[in-house]
């Protein structure tokens, strides 16, 4: 009798919430069954472009980070391949585990950070600097030894603050246009903004190669450009507030194949 | 949309009308500055030939998502024989800064006469593609593509 | 060097039309653009494309502003005889970026 009575005051109190939470307007997640990459959103043409390696300007980034890897920096440095050997083995599966915690500096660290990390500790060369053309070529030619195959976000529970902070980055209200991501990107994704379908945002396809930009770019000018967009002042890049966003995006993006480089408008 | 197609559409015909009544059409019917600058464009390619609509197919998807990038496909029907191909193909559009887009040159060698590229689109116009064959025919063939910006416009 | 992709079919039979896909790193910078200053960013294009096969052109294209960054240009070509393809590139300065792809006719 009295279970049941706890069960009626724990559905009770679920409802009220249920009710709370749509009065105040939460965004809901979107379901693992409805997960949609922007890719089945572009036209014939354009998603040709990206499936075409002989035609996707990606690859040419690609290919410089194929050079790059291969590469020794310096005369006393060792080259990419001679620690990892060959991308195409070693790096398979790689980036679909990023962000990940990174032990040395106890604290989360996302693909590019680690390119720049080995690249200054393991290799004693000049570090590289954010969107570089060099960083985007190693960062583009390690995302794509992992196409095709599922995004695996870190189960780490060290990773969980920042997994929280993500979520709470994602949903808060910013800008002058007062906008979260969620508001557009998991309440009102599939519909139309001047003339263009808004997306699920997720970042399957980074670093891709954009349209607008006419240039290979990361994930992190992506999200600074939609900051910029509802006239919010954008996080730094490498900044913590990031790391977390992209760990945060990878998770709502959990089983989704990764198409780096993509291509978008 | 369908108004401006109508509008669009006289102008066309026109624009591959005979060179002779290229001029004269000139003076009749008041054009924009940029479709004035495509003609001339136009004009110095076919000098004072005429240009016939058929046999080239130009393939341009009529909603772009981005101008940057616009895919273009010219296809034109010839056996592209030593006797009977398709020498050069001239595109031209009608509001960017400059009315040429490119212009490609084949031969028996090619096989066939099809190239494929990508181009960028100002705004919302016309786009004419130009063969000239072996025996010093014209052929002409356009598209009308509306163009979007990008949503929110990035200062980065 | 910029980086190019050429996608040419290693063999053929003779007399096959195949078709050749060529990309190049290339900002085609239009002449048309302001900087952050608002001084104009002068023009830097690619201005012309030749392929020739055993020596002798078989496609040439001439660009202008209006293509394309990291142009992109596919196109086809008889078969005829194995032997060398030669891709050039030729931008605003002259300067010329060459590629070859070897073909085996049979």
């Amino acid at each position: 009798m009295s279970v049941l009575r706890h069960r009626g005051k724990f559905v009770a109190a679920v409802c009220t919430m249920v009710v709370l939470s749509v009065l105040a307007g939460t965004s809901v997640e979107i379901a693992a069954s409805e997960l949609r990459s922007s890719f089945a959103d572009m036209s014939r043409e354009t998603q040709g472009m990206q499936s075409d390696d002989s035609a996707n300007p990606g690859m040419l980034w690609v290919l410089e980070g194929e050079a790059l890897w291969n590469a020794k920096p310096g005369a006393e440095s060792r080259a990419c391949a001679d620690c990892h050997g060959d991308a195409r083995v070693g790096m398979k599966g790689v980036s679909a585990r990023y962000p990940l915690f990174d032990e040395a500096n106890a604290r989360p660290i996302d693909l590019e950070q680690r390119i720049m990390q080995c690249r200054r500790d393991r290799q004693q060369t000049t570090p590289l600097a954010w969107e570089s053309p060099e960083l985007l070529a190693l960062t583009a030619y390690v995302a794509r030894q992992s196409r095709e195959l599922a995004i695996e976000p870190s189960r780490d529970a060290r990773m969980t603050l920042a997994l929280d902070r993500g979520r709470e980055l994602f949903t808060r209200r910013e800008g002058q246009l007062n906008l979260s991501c969620s508001a557009c990107h998991d309440d009102n994704w599939g519909k139309r903004l001047a003339g263009n379908v808004v997306p699920q945002g997720h970042p399957n396809g980074y670093p891709l190669y954009r349209l607008e930009w006419q240039s290979l770019g990361s994930l992190q000018r992506r999200l600074r450009n939609c900051m910029v967009g509802v006239r919010a002042e954008p996080y730094a890049y490498g900044s913590a507030d990031f790391v977390a966003l992209e760990a945060y995006l990878m998770a709502r993006a959990s089983g989704m194949v990764i198409e780096a480089p993509a291509v978008r408008p | 949309m369908k108004q401006e197609q109508k509008k669009i559409e006289p102008n066309r015909r026109e624009l591959i009308a005979s060179g002779a009544g290229m001029m004269a059409l000139l003076l009749i019917r008041p054009a924009q500055a940029s479709d004035e600058t495509m003609r001339g464009a136009m004009r110095q390619f076919i000098s004072e030939a005429q240009v016939r609509t058929g046999r080239i197919k130009l393939d341009l998807p009529p909603l772009v998502e981005n101008g940057n990038a616009v895919p273009l496909t010219i296809s034109v029907e010839s056996r592209m024989t030593a006797e009977d191909h398709v020498k050069t193909i001239a595109i031209f559009n009608q509001k960017n800064p400059q009315p040429n887009v490119a212009t490609f040159h084949l031969g028996p060698r090619s096989g066939r006469a099809s190239v494929s590229t990508r181009i960028r689109l100002a705004d919302s116009q016309t786009v004419i593609a130009i063969a000239q064959m072996s025996d010093g025919s014209f052929w002409s063939d356009s598209a009308d593509v509306v163009v979007t910006l990008a949503a929110c416009v990035e200062g980065l | 060097m910029a980086r190019a992709l050429i996608n040419v079919p290693a063999k053929a039979k003779r007399g096959d039309i195949v078709e050749i896909k060529a990309l190049i790193a290339h900002p085609m910078e239009t002449g048309y653009r302001h900087d952050t200053k608002g001084e104009p960013i002068p023009r830097d294009i690619i201005k012309s494309f030749v392929c020739s096969y055993n020596g002798e052109d078989v496609f040439r294209a001439e660009l202008f502003p209006a293509l394309a960054a990291n142009p992109f240009i596919a196109f086809s070509i008889v078969a005829s005889e194995s032997g060398v393809l030669t891709f050039s590139w030729t931008d605003d300065h002259d300067q010329t970026e060459v590629r070859t792809a070897p073909i085996t006719v049979e």
